[in-house]
């Protein structure tokens, strides 16, 4: 079997919180409310809103008029809006502190974007408008996508895709749909090295292809060899993240698309992280045939509860022809339009990927992102998410063990060497960590990594908040290392919820909240 | 009736032309609590080193191979309900399926347990 976790059963910690706290009699503490479900909140009799009866109705609904209660919880609008805002106190979130999770680029949403997002002609307009109202925005979306395509030095973009894996998703249904106009329907490997994100097996497989794993090499890097031996007439492609998921650059990234292009198959790039390169490389001179670009982690849209997520994927000569479908196009005369229809397309779309054209509100925030900070700006952006990475695994491998040696690139990696024979494991040390005030890094992945903690500051993090963080994490190693188990072990418990029995979760989730029959008996 | 083991953690015993395979106790205590696994149908062909089942713990999903080529006669349906008897007894009631040998000369290219314990040591 494919192995890589340490593991330690989790169990519930005795003083599982149950919602709310046991000392006081309503439940709260201080000012901090407990929250029950909204469902408990509210109840099934009552509606939130009281208007009268309308007079001499009549339906309509030809006989399909609901004849129960639709079960909703009545709740007044200052009940429902307290309900939400409680909830959201009790959230983590960017802006409330480092949020240092590795391959998410959780990066500060600069409040500039939301300004210029909330402008009516952006904010209050709907895709089905005729297209003569909403020239303004027809053009910025094809703003946005000149420099998309100039950041990477690729002749087309399909801004549709709404988040990573719906991108990877449209470049491998473009190199899907190359191969099968060229005939080459025999072409369905496609190979992925370890170091991908997970997302990349299960895109590939989705298009109908076979995944082949190419194991990474001792310095974490794909293992040329393995990936040389593996080429073939069936090879539709390779899906490589790059950077990659240990913080590494590919080195042999030129040869890996020689290579694959002379066996006949198309090169995707993960750009998930691209962030560490922005405006210091661009894909489309390493070779890239497609690549989807995060707008939710480079140019720093709102995501991880904030916002949806939005991934406009380039895509090469080769596979421009195949883009989907709706598109913005301007005339000779410089005005506006979508093409809608495959049928009006100069080439071949593959489909189409959404209803309309995307995220409209984040390709508003992410040009916004691009245009205040201009193309020196991105590339120092780079630059400074680099640094920071480096300066954490500066601070930290006398006491961590790096993954790796030498330098990393936007995420530095440790593994679980120094935590050998203390009894604490990297989840103990994550939690740990929210004791202590901080959202964990990304743990147990990598998976070529033992007990894998990445962690990914971004730029917008500065020294002084960088030099704090690492001082806990300094304070965290030091203390399993020095015999303090139990600490880790119960934590955490200065969380509103305490360590959580993430095993009966997953063998015994309730995923849908359900009435009792007391309820049920008052809604009647 | 002696058990292999395999690089990837399977370890397998036969009895006649039929063995029985699952996942070592290194294995399921190194991916900690077992919540699902996903088996195969019966009468499915396997080649040795395919995945033919899924592991999924708290931290992990984790693919399962087949440590010889055969085809799979009986699947431990028990797993489903109760996934935890991979952590409580993996190399008994933890067992994941039964396996019509093709090629029982495979068998000679597997760990025995020294050789298992010093290749996890």
């Amino acid at each position: 079997m494919g192995m890589n976790t340490q593991g330690r059963p989790t169990r519930m910690a005795e003083n599982i919180a149950t919602g709310g706290y046991a000392d006081t009699v309503s439940g709260s503490r201080g000012l901090e409310q407990a929250e029950p479900l909204i469902f408990e909140r509210g109840n099934l009799e009552h509606c939130g809103v009281d208007l009268p009866e309308p007079k001499n109705s009549q339906t309509r609904l030809g006989g399909l008029d609901r004849q129960g209660q639709i079960g909703l919880p009545g709740l007044a609008e200052p009940e429902t809006m307290r309900h939400y805002v409680r909830l959201s106190r009790k959230n983590y979130a960017i802006d409330l502190g480092l949020y240092p999770l590795g391959s998410c680029t959780m990066k500060h949403n600069p409040r500039l974007n939301e300004k210029i997002a909330r402008l009516p002609g952006f904010a209050d307009i709907h895709p089905m408008q005729p297209a003569s109202t909403v020239q303004g925005a027809y053009a910025l979306m094809g703003e946005l996508a000149h420099w998309l395509m100039t950041l990477t030095n690729m002749p087309a973009v399909a801004l549709s895709p709404k988040a990573g894996a719906h991108g990877e998703f449209c470049g491998m249904m473009a190199i899907r749909a190359k191969l099968d106009a060229d005939g080459q329907t025999n072409r369905r490997r496609v190979l992925v090295p370890e170091s991908a994100h997970g997302t990349n097996p299960a895109t590939a497989v989705q298009c109908g292809f076979t995944v082949d794993e190419i194991p990474a090499d001792a310095t974490g890097r794909v293992d040329m060899e393995a990936f040389k031996a593996k080429l073939g007439d069936d090879v539709a492609g390779i899906m490589l993240t790059n950077p990659n998921t240990c913080g590494l650059f590919e080195r042999d990234i030129r040869e890996i698309a020689d290579l694959i292009h002379e066996a006949g198959g198309y090169f995707y790039c993960d750009g998930a992280n691209f962030n560490a390169i922005v405006g210091r490389v661009r894909p489309g001179d390493l070779g890239v045939d497609a690549m989807h670009i995060n707008l939710h982690k480079t140019f720093s849209t709102p995501h991880g509860g904030g916002g949806p997520g939005s991934g406009p994927t380039v895509l090469s000569d080769a596979l421009a022809p195949f883009a989907p479908v709706p598109y913005v196009a301007q005339t000779e005369k410089g005005s506006w339009h979508l093409v809608e229809h495959e049928s009006e397309a100069e080439g071949e779309p593959f489909g189409r990927m959404a209803a309309f054209h995307g995220q409209m509100g984040m390709f508003t925030r992410a040009l916004t992102y691009m245009m205040s900070h201009g193309s020196d700006g991105l590339k120092q952006v780079a630059d400074d998410a680099v640094l920071n990475a480096n300066y954490i695994q500066a601070r930290l491998k006398h006491v961590m063990t790096q993954a790796f040696d030498g330098y990393c690139m936007h995420e530095a990696l440790f593994d679980d060497r120094f935590l050998k024979d203390t009894g604490v494991s990297t989840l103990d040390f994550a939690k740990a960590m929210i004791d202590e005030g901080y959202h964990p890094m990304t743990m147990y992945f990598p998976l070529v990594v033992h007990g894998a903690m990445l962690i990914e500051p971004t730029e917008t993090e500065s020294k002084g908040g960088l030099d704090r963080f690492t001082e806990v994490l300094e304070a965290l190693a030091l203390a399993a290392k020095s015999g303090e188990k139990d600490r880790f072990l119960a934590a955490p418990v200065h969380a509103p919820t305490k360590r959580l029995d993430e095993t009966r979760a997953a063998r015994q989730p309730v995923l849908r909240w359900t009435p009792s029959s007391d309820d049920l008996e008052a809604a009647e | 009736m002696t058990t292999r083991y395999t690089e990837d953690h399977e370890w397998i015993t036969v009895e006649g032309d039929i063995a029985t395979v699952g996942i070592t106790a290194y294995a399921a205590g190194q991916l900690g609590d077992v919540v699902f696994v996903e088996l195969p149908e019966v009468g499915k062909t396997l080649a040795k080193g395919d995945e033919f089942a899924v592991v999924e713990s708290v931290k992990a999903a984790s693919e399962v191979y087949a440590p010889v080529d055969g085809e799979i006669t009986a699947i431990n349906d028990s797993l489903e309900g109760e996934p935890a008897t991979v952590n409580e007894d993996p190399s008994g009631a933890g067992w994941f399926v039964k396996i019509k040998l093709s090629d029982a000369s495979q068998l000679d290219g597997l760990m025995d347990e020294a050789a298992y314990n010093a290749h996890t040591a």
